[in-house]
């Protein structure tokens, strides 16, 4: 414990004094003030239609089951998906994304999701945060976990944050986590008085006899000051990153600041709402068509702003289960089951779409209806940890669950 | 003065390891603290005539105590004295079917982006009149529980109402749930709170909110139906709210034990929490056999009408008819709706559940960690009154290892805690409490809104760290300034930073504590840096 204040008093110090070093030594000097690879998890909230997102063209039932909303076939005009390799496409929408496709920065993961049957999206999202599909009271998240097993002794508060202004499940836990969703507005607010009154809050908690909240208290001004050094409100985007303005895009803008800032940033967390798409889901254009603009947008300024420090992150997307095949009487689609995550990294062996694809067929459907999971999401969550973050042993990240890297996808060399 | 110290000395005696308070400043403070909320300028004094064990006597027996001056308080909310039925029927219904009709005029326009939910809702629209109408009866509901922690005079009513509910707790966030609250709380849980503990099991195992929160609403017997009355296919019909729900379930063969993972008949979710966080506790001595002999004796009870707020009913068509064996007892073939009351009966009376109650009680009232002792105490009290929570509840708050001073500031408040206990102690004047809803919301805690069926820990690691510090000392000084929309804190006492002290935090004030306080230039900078000193986040 009395190690890691100092190494973090140090760490700050030697970022505030490098302040006008040359980027890459800056980099060099504060990669130890925690651990230099990256997991930005994005959740799309309310069941997003990966049917829609990335469209198994190549069949025919999918054109069946969706006569008003499918997403065409490449090359067949306006709106119509953006091929991948034959047999799927990309939301015309997600164009902004397909250099990263063809970069071999993006890869997919289809019909993934989870062996439990629940279609409940309360009961989905916990599943999908506390990675113990069908059981309720796991009290930790997956996210959580991984910070708990892959001890830190350089963390600072600043190695897991949510931009969210509530903790999600999925971070929640005994190791410390921060939500904090505008970083501008992180630290003592009293106006002219904000810095004495800090100050004397500091001294207080210093002070205290309480080991709990003398420490937290300590982590908690280091914090403060470390942002103030990190300025967040002079923040420039890097390589002409253009974010859009929706808090989705600002969300993804501040992860990307906290990253530059050398903060010891580990771990970040977004989520993105308006999927549940019931009624008019539309297709090229419409009401999927504007949230995956907003999605794809904001992803692909990230991954620009973040530049060659892609090598070391992982963008991972993920909505708590799929919609059914067949669109439904108010041109929407209900609730389903396969879904299709996105990773994205440096690292990553991009350009392929992993998983066994089940066919969309009514007998190859999961209860005759919903694209079956071929890849329990589990499989994608370790690797990514066992792989990137080089955990390494995650069976402790999921418990009552065999994870083994003979179910890994496959997603890193 | 004589009289509380004379009887703490007495109580103390009993264990020679327990150690004193210094003053009855602090014991009483230490008592209205667990008992209650915290002191309220004038309180200390009032227990000090009385004696701390007439206080918790009259604390023991809420009806006794006149609560009159809350009924102005929660005049304004005028939800909170409505049946679910009522709910559904004025608030939830007629926005439901503006929703409908909304949807169905809906062009194929873009939603504006909301990151923050997403949860069984289409795309974000503006909220409209309706929409804030439905959601009204959360923010009242939520408002009602702040004012009665400020206010009301049953201050342990109110402790054990947070603590049952929290005990049984069921998320406003799922589908209906979010109009079943009001109900569940006034008259499932605070009527109970001193009651018999099966009255207490039995009330929300019936109750249409947990009845939906887990489930069990939809759990059947995957041979069933029972009755030849048109079964069939398995239906899709609309859920109580948003999506779609398979309803129960055609005849099938020989798919009777999959386990929570079949897709429709049995489902195990309340039979299993029932046992795990209701009763016995996780190491209670249960198996996952008693899990599905537990569902299989719950199956067929369920909603009346769930979406129009209707209230349990026994359906014996998807009841399991069979034998179950729970527990080593055994509950005979064709019982019913008996065999869910036999499985309550077993589970309440079971030695694990007396020991599980008795520790998470300890643990609210006395510290994160409670001394074996105590609890076994607690535990035989629990054994021997046939699960009577009153004597139960005595026994852990008249006991040395509570008044001690060694559980004196043990336990760290919780966001909830903290915000209703600055107000109580500053003597504040809520008048609308929305803003203080949302405080609490912001410290971490929404009320009403904890997901897992745990409900939220009543252990400080859970409450204790760097961005809820930050917020806490943020809220301190909004109050203290005067900036929180609807509340202003009572006359402040401005230079005399030694009062202050001795009021809020007491004697065991650090001398950082005293000498930041001391320094503040000015009367609301010294009541800011009290209520968010580290003293004054325990309790």
């Amino acid at each position: 414990m009395y190690s890691r204040r100092v190494f973090l008093k140090n760490g700050a110090f030697a970022f505030v004094s490098l302040g006008f070093a040359p980027s890459f030594m800056a980099r060099t000097a504060v990669a130890a003030t925690g651990r230099s690879k990256r997991l930005i998890a994005i959740f799309q909230r309310g069941a997003v239609d990966g049917l829609s997102v990335v469209v198994p063209y190549g069949e025919s039932d999918y054109y069946r089951a969706r006569p008003s909303i499918a997403i065409p076939r490449p090359n067949s005009g306006d709106g119509a998906a953006i091929d991948l390799d034959g047999f799927f496409g990309l939301n015309p929408r997600l164009e902004p994304l397909k250099p990263l496709w063809d970069s071999r920065q993006l890869a997919i993961v289809h019909a993934c999701g989870s062996p439990d049957s629940t279609r409940s999206h309360f009961d989905a999202q916990d599943y999908m945060e506390s990675a113990t599909p069908g059981v309720k009271s796991t009290a930790d998240g997956w996210l959580n976990r991984y910070l708990q097993a892959q001890h830190d002794e350089h963390s600072t508060p600043f190695r897991a944050v949510a931009l969210t202004s509530q903790l999600p499940r999925m971070l929640q836990g005994t190791a410390p986590a921060l939500a904090v969703s505008q970083l501008a507005q992180f630290g003592i607010r009293a106006g002219q008085a904000s810095e004495a009154v800090g100050a004397s809050f500091e001294a207080e908690y210093a002070a205290a006899a309480d080991a709990v909240l003398n420490g937290t208290g300590r982590d908690a001004f280091s914090a403060i000051k470390m942002l103030k050094t990190a300025d967040p409100s002079k923040y420039e985007p890097a390589n002409g990153a253009d974010y859009p303005r929706s808090a989705f895009g600002q969300s993804l803008r501040q992860i990307a600041q906290l990253t530059k800032s050398n903060v010891g940033l580990e771990v970040a967390f977004a989520d993105v709402g308006g999927w549940d798409t019931h009624v008019n889901q539309g297709s090229g254009q419409g009401q999927l068509a504007g949230r995956l603009d907003d999605f794809g947008r904001s992803i692909a300024a990230l991954v620009r702003d973040l530049g060659d420090r892609m090598a070391d992150t992982v963008v991972l997307t993920m909505s708590e289960f799929g919609r059914a095949v067949n669109e439904n009487g108010n041109r929407g689609t209900d609730h389903g089951h396969g879904n299709a995550m996105m990773v994205i990294g440096g690292g990553v062996r991009g350009g392929h779409v992993y998983g066994r694809w089940p066919g969309l067929s009514v007998e190859q459907r999961y209860d005759r209806r919903d694209l079956a999971v071929t890849t329990d999401f589990r499989d994608v969550f370790g690797e990514i940890l066992a792989k990137h973050l080089e955990l390494r042993d995650v069976r402790q990240v999921f418990p009552g669950y065999a994870a083994s890297p003979s179910k890994f996808p496959g997603l890193f060399a | 003065m004589k009289q509380s110290a004379l009887l703490i000395a007495a109580v103390v005696a009993i264990s020679t390891s327990a150690a004193t308070f210094p003053t009855d400043e602090q014991a009483i403070a230490h008592v209205l603290s667990r008992a209650g909320f915290g002191a309220r300028p004038g309180d200390i004094e009032r227990v000090r005539r009385m004696g701390i064990q007439r206080y918790l006597d009259e604390q023991l027996h809420p009806e006794r105590i006149n609560d009159g001056g809350m009924r102005a308080r929660l005049d304004g909310l005028a939800t909170i004295g409505l049946s679910s039925q009522q709910i559904a029927d004025q608030y939830e219904l007629p926005q439901l079917e503006a929703r409908r009709q909304k949807k169905q005029d809906a062009r194929n326009d873009t939603a504006p982006g909301d990151p923050s939910t997403g949860l069984g809702t289409g795309p974000k629209q503006p909220p409209d009149a309706m929409q804030l109408r439905a959601n009204s009866v959360m923010v009242e509901l939520s408002e009602q529980k702040l004012l009665r922690a400020v206010y009301s005079e049953r201050q342990l009513q109110e402790v054990l109402t947070d603590f049952w509910f929290n005990h049984f707790n069921v998320d406003a966030r799922k589908g209906a749930d979010r109009f079943l609250l009001t109900e569940y709380e006034r008259d499932t849980i605070r009527p109970r709170v001193l009651g018999k503990f099966r009255d207490l099991l039995g009330a929300t195992a019936k109750s249409p909110a947990m009845l939906f929160y887990l489930d069990n609403w939809m759990s059947a017997d995957p041979n069933g139906p029972h009755l030849p009355d048109n079964a069939g296919r398995p239906r899709m019909v609309r859920g109580p709210f948003g999506g779609r729900v398979m309803m129960p379930p055609p005849p099938r063969a020989a798919q009777a034990n999959q386990g929570k993972n079949a897709p429709r008949g049995l489902n195990e979710n309340y039979g299993r929490e029932l046992m795990e966080l209701h009763t016995l506790g996780v190491d209670g001595g249960y198996t996952q056999k008693d899990v599905t002999e537990v569902a299989r004796a719950l199956t067929g009870w369920t909603i009346d009408r769930p979406r129009q707020g209707g209230g349990f009913v026994f359906n014996p068509r998807i009841h399991d008819p069979g034998q179950k064996v729970v527990l080593g007892h055994v509950i005979k073939a064709g019982g019913g709706e008996s065999d869910g009351e036999q499985v309550l009966d077993i589970l309440a009376r079971h030695p694990s559940t007396a020991t599980f109650i008795a520790t998470k009680l300890s643990r609210r009232f006395v510290s994160d960690v409670p001394p074996p002792a105590l609890v076994e105490r607690a535990a035989a009290r629990f054994r021997d009154t046939d699960g009577d929570l009153r004597e139960v509840t005595r026994t852990i708050l008249t006991s040395p290892e509570f008044l001690s001073s060694v559980s004196y500031r043990a336990k760290v408040k919780t966001p909830f805690e903290f915000v209703v206990s600055a107000l109580r102690a500053t003597g504040a004047e809520v008048q609308d409490a929305r803003p203080l809803v949302r405080e609490v919301q912001q410290l971490g805690m929404p009320l009403y809104m904890c997901q897992p069926p745990t409900g939220y820990k009543d252990t400080g690691d859970a409450w204790i760290n760097t961005g809820a510090l930050v917020s806490r000392m943020n809220l301190a000084l909004r109050l203290a300034a005067g900036q929180l929309r609807g509340t202003s804190v009572g006359s402040l006492q401005s230079s005399d930073a030694e009062a202050m002290i001795e009021r809020y935090i007491g004697s065991q004030a650090s001398d950082a504590t005293r000498a930041t306080i001391t320094k503040a230039t000015d009367a609301p900078k010294m009541l800011a840096l009290t209520l968010g000193a580290p003293e004054f986040q325990r309790r």
